[in-house]
Formats: C-alpha cells, structure tokens, sequence
C-alpha cells in the first residue's frame, strides 16, 4: 500500500509488516512479534528525525527515493 | 421570445462606487445597468435588459456571509428579475466568493436561475462550482467583452431551460455531475481507439477525470524527539467494543478519540474493528499489530520521546471520499495541533 500513500502525497512513509497485521504477524511467537513492532515503530522515529523533500520511503535500510520517480 | 429581465450583481469596484476604500459599503441597487453591467446589456442585446444593478463593497459581505447574503437576496427578488449575473470576478477573491453565495441562494431561495465569472484560481470556485454555474474568465478585465459574451450566453440559455453542452464546451467549471449519453461506439471500441491513439503518441482524452493529488510541503523534522509529544492515529477501524461513535464501516464519515491515558496496553476484550476492507481477525485478536500503544509506552519510558500523547484517533479507511478524508484529517490535525502534538505514527490499512 506504500505506493497509495506516495500517490496521496504522505511525505513520510514506512512499510510495515502487511495489510491485515501491519505491527505484527500471526506467525511469529508474541516476543518476536514484539520485536518487530518496536523494530517498526522505531524506523517510524526515525522517519520522523529526518528531513525529507519529497514524498520518501523509508524501507528497513534507510531513506530511500520516491519509487514513481524511477530511481 | 419575451425580453429578459436580468440583474447584475457587482462589487463596489465594477460598480463604479470606489476602491478598497468602499470595500465596506452595504447592499445598494441602482435601476438599469450600471458600471461593468453596461457589457452585460451589451452582450444581451435584444435578448434581455439589465432592469438592476446590485452593488456591495467585497468586505462587507466577506465579514458577514450569512448575513449580507439574504440582504442581496431580498434586493434581487425585489426586482423579479429571470436571471442573475454575478461578476465578472476574475482572480479577486471576495468577489469571487460573494458571487458564488449570492448565486447559490438566489437559486435556492428564489428558483432563478443565475451564472457567476470567475478565473479557475479564484477561491469562489472550488467552493460553489458544484452548485454553480460559473463561467471560467481570464485573470483580469483585459478581455472582458469576449468573456462577459460567454458569460451572457450561458445565462441565456440557463434562462431558458435550454439544454447545455458540456462543461468545455460551454465554458463553464465542471459541476461534479455526470450524464449518461449513449455513445456510437461500444466501451471496447473507444478503448481499442484510446490505445491505438496512445501507442501512435496522439492525444488521448480520458473519460474519466482522474483525481489530482497537490502536493503536501513535507513538515521539518522532529528537531528534539527526546522532548516531543506524539500521538498515535489509524485508519485501520479500531473502535471500543459497541463502537460508541458509530463510525461507518465503510466511506466513513466520522472518526473518533480514545483515550489511552495511563494506559500501557489495549485489551482486545475492550476493542472491536469494524473496517470492511481487510480481514480484521488478527488485529481483533491483538489490537496492537494496529495501534502499537505497547511498544509506544516503552519507549516513551525508555525516553526515546518525550510523551506519549493520551488520545488515539480513529476511522475506517475504506471507501473513504477524498473529501471526507481530508475533511477528518484537517479536523484532527487542529486538535493535535491544539493540544501541542509534535508528530504523528498514522498506521494504515
């Protein structure tokens, strides 16, 4: 759903971990699920630390560029 | 065909009463075409006549819309007139606005029909050209007999009752309003020819208006996130168990605000999820795969931000309008805004 929020002009978007469980997934024991909701809400800080110019995805390693602008 | 009773409607400026300086005059009415009127009667030529012209300054009416408007009003059914022009506003925008309201209710209130022009960046069109016609005019007066010409001739025929063309054709904003017309060709055909049209690098008219997203001015940086405030937001449905607000399950129209104060976790047993578009089980299960307030908590202990803040917003993010989106979003943004939120996790669905 990243490219949506892209489309709709969300400056700062993370991905996360799925459309039904996007802080968590069933298949996981609770601490790891636990693990990868802090993981997640941790780059969500981070994201928001950071300047941005344009619409940025900030995937599990670092910024990365508007995927609509090609690069 | 009988002669036209036409009134105009004009700021203080077109109506030759003065500048800025008399931006605050009231309502007046003059008889017969008076200050920028003079092209209206021009361009109705025998068709019509100018019996009125309805001034006020731009401030007066931007200061007290619903006030000066039914005082326009009044004037304007006094006369018993078969059609209202308003403007041309061109790019002023109280102008605009005072056209656009005035139109809306004289068509409201009275059942006559009326026409307003503006230029497309003038704020009286993205509010009243859903409920107005308004003719689409340059920036300035510099060709104002062309444009009060087209004006005039949209007037006429919505006086009459007559059928129009469509919105580019006519000259006039699109209303939002969509009519079923058989075509010659089947959907298969004009899409066949719409493809062949863009593979040769011909011009290709869309049928449908795709929705135009501005571009947002990304807000700077959380400079110091160890003392700032942030809140937590989902579209992803949840509400309390009986969803006491009564947030729609789809196209929602309402959102809602729970409280989080004090609290560490969310207890499926007290939440529900009414979102349609999405299998809610495994965020009804553990609301926080949606609305990480365990997570959040903690590290708001551990000091990674400054304070968790105690209200959580919700809705449902299917079907949503654009207009209602961004109608809620505005709505709590103001109320984080007011209660000095310095950022937002929006987890989305």
């Amino acid at each position: 759903m990243t490219p949506v929020a892209v489309m709709v002009g969300a400056n700062r978007v993370v991905p996360a971990a799925g459309i039904i469980h996007p802080l968590g997934n069933a298949d996981l024991s609770p601490e790891d699920e636990r693990t990868l909701r802090r993981r997640i809400v941790e780059r969500a800080l981070a994201a928001l630390r950071t300047e941005v110019a344009e619409p940025t995805i900030f995937a599990g390693d670092g910024p990365g560029k508007n995927p609509a602008a090609g690069t | 065909m009988p002669k036209l009773r036409v009134v105009c409607y004009l700021n203080q400026f077109f109506g030759q009463i003065g500048g800025e300086d008399k931006a605050g005059v009231g309502p007046q009415v003059f008889p017969g075409a008076v200050g920028a009127a003079r092209a209206v009667q021009q361009a109705l030529g025998e068709a019509g006549d100018v019996v009125a012209t309805v001034t006020c300054g731009d401030n007066y009416v931007a200061e007290r819309l619903e006030v000066a408007v039914p005082e326009l009003v009044e004037l304007v059914a006094a006369q018993r007139p078969d059609l209202l022009v308003a403007g041309p506003a061109f790019q002023a925008g109280r102008y605009g606005v005072a056209c656009g309201a005035l139109c809306e209710a004289v068509q409201a209130r009275l059942q006559i029909p009326a026409v307003a022009g503006m230029h497309a960046e003038n704020p009286g069109v993205e509010l009243y050209r859903r409920r107005v016609y308004i003719a689409s005019t340059g920036a300035d007066a510099a060709r104002m007999a062309a444009e009060v010409e087209r004006l005039v001739r949209l007037g006429l025929k919505l006086a009459r009752r007559e059928s129009l063309d469509a919105p580019a054709i006519e000259g006039y904003f699109p209303r939002g309003i969509t009519h079923n017309v058989l075509a010659d060709a089947t959907a298969a055909q004009r899409a066949t020819a719409m493809l062949l049209d863009k593979l040769a690098g011909r011009p290709v008219q869309s049928e449908v208006l795709l929705p135009e997203f501005p571009r947002i001015s990304p807000p700077p940086a959380v400079r110091d996130l160890g003392h700032a405030t942030i809140a937590l937001v989902t579209d992803g449905g949840l509400v309390p168990k009986g969803n006491p607000d009564r947030i729609e399950p789809l196209a929602a129209t309402r959102y809602g605000a729970y409280d989080i104060e004090g609290r560490s976790a969310l207890d499926p047993g007290e939440y529900d999820n009414v979102h349609r578009g999405y299998d809610t089980t495994f965020v009804k299960q553990d609301p926080h795969r949606l609305v990480p307030l365990d997570v959040a908590r903690e590290m708001e202990q551990e000091g990674a931000f400054g304070k968790l803040h105690e209200t959580v917003y919700s809705t449902t993010g299917v079907a949503t309008t654009l207009a209602h989106s961004e109608r809620m979003g505005r709505e709590i943004a103001a109320k984080l805004r007011a209660a000095k939120v310095d950022a937002v996790i929006l987890t989305s669905t």
